[in-house]
Formats: C-alpha cells, sequence, structure tokens
C-alpha cells in the first residue's frame, strides 16, 4: 500500500492548516521532517524542517499508530500555520520522499472505509462531508474545463490518443496495413504534450497565487508608521476578510481583497541593528517573511538608507506624510489609494498567464505524467520494444486522468480504425 | 481447445515475432475437419459424458430457475444449469444483394423459438452482423502467379501440452485487389446489402466488408488478400479480406478482377449475416443471467466475435455451470491475472457496440499477461478446481520449480557494474551492482551473456532460464504494476450483496444511481469501472456498504 498525504483543511484561507501523511511509511516520513515524533494520540511542538535542514516552520505534531488512526493506518498529522507558503514547501518536501505520493481526491476517507474505521455516529457526519466534498469537485472541475484551458486540456487528449492509439495499431493489428514505422510521429505528438505540460507546471505559481492571495510585505525601520499604515489600508475600501496575528511571530497579516485579487498584507518587525537577541530574532524573522513574499514595499523615513533586499517590483515610499515629506501617511490616508493602485497594477501583471494547473494535485498529475513522457521518448530512444513505450504512455495518461478524463480502450480503437482501414 | 487445435494446425505464424513477449501472439490456422474430429474425439473420452443431439425450443423454468430444456423432437432433459452458444444463429438473417432468408449460417436453419423464448425473459436485446467472403475452388486460382506465405520455421504451439504440428504445412498465398475490383465494387455499391438499407445489425469495424473499405478508405488503391486453403483435403479456400454482401454475380465479377483468381470458381458465395444477441450486462461475471438463474450464455450470444473468445467464455460459462450445480463458488477470473477476465469484465460491465474482439490493448496488465506465461497465470486455478489430471499437474509442478531455482540464481548474487561491464554486457562501467534479473532486463541482454556471471545457471533447465529471461524485460514496471494489481484485487474482493439499495447511497447523480440499479455491480471493481464513476461517489458507495455491515454486526 502506497503512503499518501495531502492538506488535510481547505487550502488556503484558515489560520491552521493541517497536512496529514497516512500509510506504512507515515511515520519515517513524519521522523524525516520533525525529528523524533511524539508519543502516539499526543501533541507536541516541533520544528519542521526540510530534508537539507532548514526551518520551514514550527507546529503540532501528531502521530496515531494503524488501528487507532482516521484511516486505519499509521497517520501523521502536522498542525502548521496557514500560509500558503509554508503548507507549499511542506508538500514539496513530502513530495520529495521516496514512497510517498499525493492523495487523489476522497482517499482518505476510502481508505477509511476500506479499514473500516468508521463507525454509525461518524458515518453520519462523513456522509454530509461528501455531499459537501461532491459540490466542490463539481465547482473545481467546471473552473478547471472552462474555456481556453477546457481546449488545451482536450488538446491533451486528443495528442496522447493519437500517439498511444499508433502504437497500438502497430502491436494489435501487425498482420494488417498499418505503418511500420510510426515512432517519429509518436515522439512529436509526445513532445508537444510534455512541453505544453511544462508551461503549464511552471504557471502553476501564478494560479496558485490567484486562488490562494498574494502576500505584500511592508518593511521598514521602526516607527516609519508601518501599522498605522496597514490599519489605515484595512479600513479602506478594500473588504476586510480576516486578521490573523501571528504571535510567535511578531508578524502581522491583514487579508484583504484588492479589485478581486486576494492580498494578505504582512507587517514587519522594523528593520535595524541590534544587541538584543529576541529583536535580533524577530528581525530575521522579518526579513525572511518579507523575502518569500511577493511584494515588497519598503516604508522608508528621511534618515534611513536601508534598501536591501528589494528586488523586480518592490518599491520604496516615503511615510509620515502628515507630519513630514513623505507621500503616504496612514495616519490622514494620504497617498493610500495611489499606493493600492499601484499594488493592484503589479499583481494583476503577475496574473496574466494562468495556468491549468489550479490545484496542487494537478500540478502533481502533470509532473508525474511529464515523468512518464520522458521515460516514453527514452524508450525509443534507446530501442526498446513497442509494447514498454506503450506501457509508459498508459501510465502518462492515467497520471492526467483526473484532468483529461479516462482514456479507454475504445478512445484508442476508434482512433485507430478511423486512421487505418484494418480488417482481412 | 489448444490441444485440438495442435493436431489439425496447418499453419502457424506468431503475430509479432521482432517485438516483445507481451503482445506475441501465436496464431494457427486448422483444417475444418481435422479440429471438428479432435473436438469430437475429446468429447467422446470424457468420462461421465453423454452426447444428445436435438433441437432445442424451450427452456424448462421452475420457481424463476432454470432446470430443464424441452427438445424440437419431443420430451425434455431435466438439468441443473443450460449454457446457450447459439453463435449467429439466434433469428439469422442472411444478406446477399437484396436477397434476405432467413437462417443461421449458409445452409442451416435459423434459431427462431429460441429466440422467441429470450424475448419472452425480457431479456435486454441487441440486434449484431457479420459478414464472410465467398469461398473459393482451391483448383482453380492461379497459385503460381502469387507470392507465397509460408508458416514459421519454428512453430509456437497453441498448447504447452505439443511439441510439434501433428500433420503437413501448407502455404497461404497473398494477391491485391486493384483499381478495376474496386470500380466494379463502387458501381454496384447500392446492390450491396450493407447499402441497401436492409440491416440493421451493427458490424465489425476491425473487419470492414470490401464494399466498407472502398467506400469509406477511397484513397486506397489496393487492399491485401490472404488466400487461406481450409484444409488439407478439401479445396476450399478462405479469401480473407474480400468479405462482402453484394449479389453473387458482382461478387464473381469482381473476385475474377483479382490477380490469380481470374479463373477462380465459388464453392460458396460471400454474404452478410445479422443475428440477435443478448446485452451481456444482463449477466454476472460467472456469465449466468441475472434474472434467471441456471441460465448460462457463451460466444456470438454475449456480442462477441472470434473462436477464442467463444472458446473462453465456453469454459468459464461451463466451469460455472458447473460451480453452480454443485454448491460451489463462482469461478470469476481477474482483469489483472487473464484475457478472459479482461473479456468478461468488459463485457459485463461495459456491454458492446459492435461484436467484440479480444485485442492486448484491452489489458491494463499487458505485461504481465503473455502468451508465455499463460499456464503459470492459470494453471493453478485448473489445479484447485480440480479440472486436470495427475499427470499434467506433475509436469506443471516440475516447470515451476525449474523456474523458481532459475529465478533464485539470478536473484542471488548482485553483479558490480565494473565486472558486468568487462564481462560484455553494455551498462557503465560505475553504474549500480545488479542482480540477474536486472541484467537481463536491459534491452538485448541474453541469458547467454550471463553464462560467466552466474555459472549455476548452467545446470539449470535452459527452456526454464528462456522463460525467466522473458519475466525480466518486464521486471522493472512491475512494481507499478503490481500496486495497481493490488487494488484491483482488493476491489474484485469487495462484493456489492444482491440486497444493497443504491437509491439509499446518499450523494449519487440521478444518473449514476439509474446505472447503478441496471446493472447491479457485483464488487466495488465492477462499480468502478461502469462509466461516470467518481471517486466520491465511489466513497459513497462504500460508506452505505460499511453502514450496512455494521447494522447487521450490531444486530448479531
Amino acid at each position: 500500500m502506497d503512503t499518501i498525504f495531502a492538506e488535510a483543511t481547505a487550502p488556503g484561507k484558515a489560520g491552521v492548516a493541517v497536512i496529514r501523511i497516512s500509510g506504512p511509511a507515515a511515520l519515517e516520513a513524519g521522523r524525516s521532517l520533525v525529528g523524533p515524533l511524539p508519543d502516539f494520540h499526543r501533541a507536541s511542538l516541533r520544528m519542521i524542517r526540510s530534508l537539507d535542514g532548514s526551518t520551514l516552520d514550527h507546529g503540532l505534531v501528531l502521530a496515531f499508530p494503524a488501528g487507532a488512526s482516521f484511516t486505519g493506518e499509521d497517520v501523521v498529522e502536522l498542525q502548521i500555520h496557514g500560509s500558503r507558503a509554508v503548507v507549499s514547501a511542506i508538500l514539496h518536501t513530502l513530495e520529495d520522499l521516496p514512497a510517498l505520493r499525493q492523495a487523489a481526491p476522497g482517499e482518505f476517507t476510502r481508505r477509511a472505509l476500506d479499514n473500516e474505521r468508521l463507525d454509525l455516529t461518524q458515518v453520519e457526519g462523513l456522509a454530509d462531508l461528501i455531499e459537501a466534498e461532491t459540490e466542490l469537485q463539481r465547482l473545481q472541475a467546471q473552473r478547471v474545463l472552462s474555456g481556453e484551458i477546457s481546449a488545451k486540456v482536450l488538446e491533451w487528449r486528443r495528442k496522447l490518443i493519437e500517439a498511444a492509439a499508433l502504437i497500438e495499431a502497430t502491436l494489435d493489428f501487425a498482420d494488417e496495413e498499418v505503418p511500420v514505422d510510426v515512432f517519429p510521429d509518436v515522439l512529436d505528438l509526445i513532445d508537444q504534450v510534455r512541453s505544453d505540460l511544462l508551461v503549464q507546471i511552471s504557471g502553476y505559481g501564478a494560479s496558485e497565487r490567484i486562488r490562494d492571495g498574494f502576500q505584500v510585505a511592508i518593511m521598514g525601520p521602526p516607527n516609519a508608521g508601518k501599522s498605522t499604515l496597514m490599519n489605515a489600508i484595512a479600513r479602506r475600501e478594500v473588504a476586510l476578510t480576516s486578521s490573523i496575528a501571528g504571535t510567535t511571530r511578531d508578524v502581522i497579516e491583514v487579508r484583504v481583497d484588492i479589485q478581486g485579487i486576494p492580498v494578505t498584507f504582512l507587517d514587519t518587525a522594523g528593520l535595524r541593528e541590534t544587541e538584543d537577541p529576541l529583536e535580533a530574532a524577530g528581525i530575521s524573522l522579518a526579513r525572511r517573511r518579507a523575502r518569500d513574499a511577493d511584494l515588497r514595499i519598503f516604508l522608508a523615513t528621511k534618515d534611513t538608507e536601508i534598501f536591501d533586499d528589494l528586488s523586480g517590483d518592490d518599491f520604496v515610499l516615503k511615510g509620515k506624510a502628515d507630519i513630514a515629506d513623505g507621500v503616504v501617511s496612514g495616519k490622514t490616508g494620504q497617498g493610500v489609494d495611489q499606493m493600492i493602485a499601484r499594488i493592484a497594477y503589479i499583481l494583476r501583471a503577475k496574473t496574466a498567464t494562468p495556468s491549468v494547473a489550479i490545484r496542487e494535485r494537478h500540478a502533481t498529475a502533470m509532473r508525474d505524467a511529464v515523468s512518464c513522457l520522458s521515460e516514453a521518448t527514452d524508450g525509443v530512444n534507446q530501442e526498446r520494444d513497442s509494447e514498454i513505450v506503450a506501457e509508459s504512455l498508459r501510465s502518462a495518461v492515467k497520471s492526467l486522468e483526473e484532468l483529461i478524463g479516462r482514456v479507454d480502450t475504445d478512445d484508442l480503437l476508434g482512433d485507430i480504425f478511423s486512421r487505418f482501414c484494418i480488417g482481412k | 481447445m489448444g490441444v485440438a487445435a495442435d493436431r489439425a494446425g496447418i499453419q502457424y505464424r506468431l503475430l509479432n515475432r521482432s517485438k516483445g513477449p507481451a503482445v506475441q501472439g501465436p496464431r494457427a490456422q486448422m483444417d475444418r475437419e481435422l479440429f471438428k474430429g479432435a473436438v469430437q474425439a475429446i468429447i467422446a473420452q470424457t468420462k461421465n459424458l453423454t452426447v444428445i443431439e436435438g433441437q432445442v425450443v424451450d427452456l424448462v423454468i421452475r420457481s424463476g430457475k432454470v432446470t430443464g430444456v424441452v427438445l424440437q423432437q419431443g420430451g425434455e432433459l431435466l438439468c441443473d444449469g443450460v449454457i446457450l452458444t447459439t453463435g449467429t444463429f439466434l433469428n439469422g438473417v442472411i444478406h446477399i444483394g437484396t436477397e434476405t432468408t432467413s437462417g443461421g449460417r449458409m445452409g442451416e436453419r435459423a434459431a427462431t423459438k429460441l429466440a422467441d423464448l429470450l424475448y419472452g425473459l425480457n431479456l435486454p436485446m441487441g440486434r449484431l452482423k457479420t459478414g464472410t467472403p465467398p469461398r473459393l475452388d482451391g483448383r482453380t486460382i492461379d497459385w503460381d502467379r502469387l507470392e507465397r506465405q509460408p508458416g514459421d520455421e519454428d512453430p509456437v504451439m497453441l498448447s504447452f501440452l505439443s511439441s510439434a504440428p501433428a500433420v503437413r504445412q501448407i502455404d497461404c498465398a497473398i494477391t491485391h485487389t486493384n483499381a478495376r475490383t474496386h470500380d466494379i465494387v463502387r458501381e454496384n455499391l447500392n446492390k450491396s446489402a450493407m447499402y441497401s438499407g436492409n440491416i440493421s445489425g451493427v458490424g465489425p469495424r476491425y473487419c470492414p466488408s470490401i464494399e466498407d473499405k472502398i467506400a469509406r478508405f477511397a484513397d486506397k488503391d489496393s487492399h491485401q488478400i490472404f488466400l487461406e486453403p481450409e484444409g488439407l483435403t478439401t479445396p476450399s479456400v478462405y479469401p480473407n479480406g474480400i468479405s462482402t454482401s453484394l449479389p453473387v454475380d458482382v461478387q464473381q465479377d469482381y473476385v475474377a478482377s483479382i490477380v490469380g483468381l481470374e479463373k477462380a470458381e465459388f464453392l460458396q458465395p460471400g454474404y452478410a449475416i445479422e443475428y440477435d444477441y443478448v446485452d451481456p450486462q444482463a449477466l454476472s461475471h460467472a456469465l449466468e443471467v441475472k434474472a434467471l438463474p441456471g441460465l448460462f450464455l457463451a460466444g456470438q450470444i454475449n456480442g462477441t466475435t472470434g473462436y477464442e473468445e467463444a472458446g473462453a467464455q465456453g469454459l468459464i460459462a461451463g466451469i460455472n455451470a458447473f460451480l453452480a450445480a454443485s454448491g460451489g463458488a463462482p469461478c470469476v477470473l481477474s482483469r489483472a491475472d487473464s484475457y478472459i477476465g479482461v473479456m468478461i469484465d468488459d463485457l459485463v460491465t461495459r456491454g458492446v457496440s459492435e461484436p467484440y474482439r479480444m485485442f492486448t490493448s484491452r489489458a491494463e496488465f499487458r505485461l504481465q499477461l503473455r502468451a508465455d506465461n499463460a499456464d503459470q497465470r492459470l494453471t493453478p486455478k485448473a489445479i484447485d478446481l480440480a479440472m486436470i489430471d495427475e499427470q499434467r499437474k506433475a509436469a506443471f509442478d516440475q516447470k515451476m520449480q525449474h523456474l523458481e531455482s532459475v529465478r533464485l540464481i539470478l536473484r542471488s548474487t548482485k553483479v558490480a557494474s565494473r565486472k558486468a561491464h568487462e564481462s560484455g554486457i553494455n551498462v557503465s562501467a560505475d553504474g549500480p551492482a545488479r542482480d540477474g534479473m536486472e541484467l537481463l532486463s536491459i534491452p538485448d541482454v541474453r541469458p547467454a551473456a550471463l553464462a560467466e556471471l552466474f555459472p549455476d545457471l548452467q545446470d539449470c533447465d535452459p527452456q526454464a532460464v528462456e522463460q525467466v529471461a522473458k519475466e525480466a524485460i518486464y521486471a522493472n514496471y512491475l512494481d507499478r504494476q503490481q500496486r495497481e494489481r493490488d487494488r484491483l484485487l482488493k476491489d474484485e474482493q469487495s462484493v456489492i450483496p444482491d440486497t444493497f439499495q443504491f437509491s439509499a447511497v446518499r450523494g449519487l447523480s440521478a444518473e449514476l444511481l439509474e446505472k447503478l440499479e441496471r446493472q447491479r455491480p457485483e464488487t466495488i471493481a465492477h462499480a468502478a469501472r461502469l462509466e461516470g464513476m467518481t471517486p466520491v461517489a465511489m466513497n459513497s458507495i462504500l460508506l452505505a456498504l460499511r453502514t450496512k455491515d455494521n447494522r447487521k454486526a450490531s444486530v448479531r
């Protein structure tokens, strides 16, 4: 049985996210992220690190043994901060572990059912959950399969069916009048789909932002008016959707909606040289969070010159316009609308190339498909038997099933019979 | 069937000889009379078997179960199970040009009473069509002008029990249609039964008539024809590739336009035949009619075409009729273990839209479902069912032991890449260490190349070594397939009871619910293959199933 993992909470909205790992390798995977696991059923605070040892987050870790977990298998749950960047980083780390893969939709529930882990009282609640899941899936599918994107997905489907059909024709109808060497055409089709997928995978970041929101960090020296500006932003025409105090990290988050784009503003600790180890830790956290954000606004006072960490679209504003010669003031509201307009303009440009891959799962599916398609291409180049190349192609199609739909033998046969005159 | 075929095989060809073993298909052409004789001989020497010939006109049904058949010559035969194998006879209608006649095949009556009976049982019925070419008199064919097509030099037998062909081998010949042939067919297209509107049955796309080939692939100016002698003693020749339902005079015209066939005389005209079939979605995986226990169907009546397809269903229907009569659990083969399993699962879960033929592309586990390991996959099941004699079992056990010792030797040692490289195997000298199976999975590495690295192989049965080498070709893909296989087998074992109420499952779409209630899938694997099934719907069903189990458990 595979070990599977996924975010078990709805992505992007909550202050706390839960990542669940289930299966025979779950405990081992948990250990490679957090070191020794707490005793079963006991929550314990742990640093969560990537495989190279860098800190990803800290959060509560729980472990459950097979037979006494939600799925009935060994389970590790990580309760972490709901930040998109954090969740993403942990999911990527898990993906790199051997023997682990992303869970398919409903797969945790499915395992719980298979292992008879659900009793009657749980069943009623779960039925509601399944119905909600259905609606959610419907909406997601609709989003994936609309407009330009659906044309793209259909094109992949058509090309993969054609490539597979060409190979299958030489295997199942070798004694018929079918072309002997189909591989140049097959390689061409595979290549087209693969480069398309690679574009989509790289565009995934932008889509993720559309769904989960951008992060904009406000940096600057102490007493530059950052917090006042944050309050002003939260009170403006923009809608306040949530406000989370990250007490452990000295970073205040305000989530707002700017012209339809979800944006989280980060108010970071004032930057300055300091001897105080506690303040130094806060500053280093502020820098790290700011670095991971999508955009940085440096709020300057007239005697500060700390412009490091800035790049690309980042910009500098002089603050405290109410009492000095600045351009923006949180206190009077001067310049705030202009600043928001500028932010909206920059972020909108970043969303110009949305990807099909709106879910992490879809991105994983595409990565798997790319690796299978590469395997197929290698197979052709190494002159492996056609049925082995066909097998790689079949795996690619299977990886993409959720996007392009189920591909049956009948789809392949239909293509073969319309293309070639088969039949003695 | 394999044994009988090898007693009658007059030409053997291994399809895809140049490709891997997973897609190599042994083909053989039989002498029709010898094959019939071989089958009859096997039947005659089967103990406790009495053959009664007669036409069945009715079924005896008592309390919703088939308990016998009524014969046309009078009298009832009482029994525990009936297997219907009606071929193309069920309401068969033969078309030649605009002429239509009732018939099961040329020169034989159709089975109409039996068809009425099945309609009377309210079984879902449909109509299919197939075609056949004219039979030519081989003595009137100009063989010398034609390209010969001999059989393979080292023929691959159909049964593991045979070692060499039993009778004289023959050559076939190849000829082609030409522009004149196409002109004749095109000019007379409106006279073809196919285009007359008389035929409602659906024909197979992979077996088009010559009319179809010319109408649908107008850009092709020639099609190949295989001239296949039908036996050693009969002059009859089967021109494979020109099945037709044109009027006889047009058939004669176009055949005479073909090189080598200018003077060919007909022994029998080509024709199309339409026949009834029962939608196989009405069957269980045991091939039993779900609505009428005791009635089993096999062959063309289930919408298939082809001899192997029919033979395989006959085998499964026979086994299950016996098991039902003796109170045993049904014998169902998995998609993961055999083409038979793939076929029956396809039929009963998806139904057919044209006569169903087996193709290797239908099998998800194609790399494992190979002709070379058919015995390893299926003989254990035959042993479980006590279907084979001691002698055959002993031979099988010995073969398995030979294979196992080869595998052990190959798996026992990891060879450093440098050493493998030095012994002439195409690997880089600084790669990972590999065991013998892994070395054999490298393209073009044959067992002989391992003689030095694995000296113990010398003492092994050479055939066993060759066999294990075939497994090794696909060793790298085994893990991925094994995981899929485990999942499938688990789902196949999750039985959905007959009493289960799909309407009580929450969150199913109306469309899916209708399909589930009509099809009544027997297992979770079966349900998962229905069109329109989603993971969420799957979970809802599992959930409802578990709830049911739990309720039962709490009552108990």
